[in-house]
């Protein structure tokens, strides 16, 4: 395992699908208070539906 | 200290408590049945590693501007807590083995003795020394991610870095009393609430990174740790009632 795997497994673990929808939520977060749109929401909804899909899918393996 | 400041020790404290209780385990067997000495000169390196990672990184997290810090070190600690969660839920439900130190002692003690013969009492044990190494190492190394993380957004470094210490030493002192490993700490309550505060605080902080307010500042963590909670222990109760999807 090459040093960058390593750090890739440590944070990201082995849902890679949960830490991208993190980035695009941040990113999201981003654009709409860039646009002068409250979003402060978005995150937690976010973590909620990324959380209830990961847990689902790990419950199916 | 602050609200968010006892968070802070709160979850640094209970994450290096389970990490330790885990270290502890196989350095316990490997000390046990090979080399005390080795053991512990494997325990002190790693140790040391480990702070100067935390001694050399932490300043320097710091000085990155706070805003820049928050978007990035949040997301990193939302990502790694979403991790712990998701584990804890799923060890709650059943969906996942729960840590057996017992188990796990009597596998480090099985292996450490089937590697051959131990040399003199005296000598250097090299498996005894790399075991406990890599044990503390590993393990330490999550503690000293979310020591960073943490003490880095709330330039708290040094209160992170004492909670965990005073962890450290609560849990030697208590596996060298009882020469056992501690199989009656509740990992996995103790995982879980770690989850919780490591996903709310990355929650919070990488939306401000993001450039958004909070409602009522930071006094919505006093909203966002709870809701987290109930709502993790509502999918753990649901996972459970689930028999059908999840199994």
């Amino acid at each position: 395992m090459t040093p960058l795997e390593a750090i890739w497994d440590f944070v990201v673990g082995d849902d890679w699908r949960t830490a991208a929808g993190v980035v695009v939520a941040i990113g999201a977060t981003a654009a709409l208070e860039g646009a002068g749109v409250t979003a402060w929401w978005l995150i937690p909804l976010a973590v909620l539906a990324l959380l209830v899909r990961s847990l689902l899918a790990a419950a199916r393996k | 200290m602050s609200a968010a400041e006892f968070g802070l020790a709160l979850s640094v404290f209970l994450a290096c408590t389970v990490e330790a209780v885990e270290a502890l385990t196989i350095v316990l067997a490997v000390g046990t049945v090979r080399s005390w000495r080795s053991s512990l000169y494997g325990v002190g390196a790693a140790a040391l590693v480990l702070a100067v990672l935390i001694a050399a990184l932490g300043p320097a997290l710091s000085a990155i501007p706070i805003g820049v810090l928050r978007v990035i070190v949040g997301g990193l600690l939302l990502v790694f807590g979403l991790q712990w969660l998701r584990k804890a839920i799923l060890r709650a439900a059943g969906l996942k083995a729960l840590h057996d130190e017992l188990g796990n002692f009597a596998e480090e003690t099985e292996r450490a003795r089937a590697v051959g013969a131990v040399g003199a009492r005296e000598s250097f044990d090299p498996y005894a020394f790399t075991v406990s190494l890599k044990a503390v190492l590993l393990e330490g190394l999550e503690v000293v991610f979310i020591v960073l993380t943490f003490g880095a957004n709330q330039h708290r470094v040094g209160l992170a870095a004492v909670a965990a210490a005073v962890a450290v030493v609560l849990v030697v002192a208590v596996g060298f009393a009882v020469r056992a490993p501690l199989a009656r700490v509740p990992e996995n309550a103790m995982k879980f609430a770690v989850g919780v505060m490591l996903t709310s605080f990355g929650m919070f902080w990488s939306a401000e990174g993001a450039g958004a307010h909070w409602p009522g500042g930071d006094a919505a963590l006093l909203v966002i740790i709870p809701v987290l909670a109930l709502t993790s222990l509502a999918m753990v109760a649901s996972l459970r009632r689930a028999p059908a999807v999840a199994r």
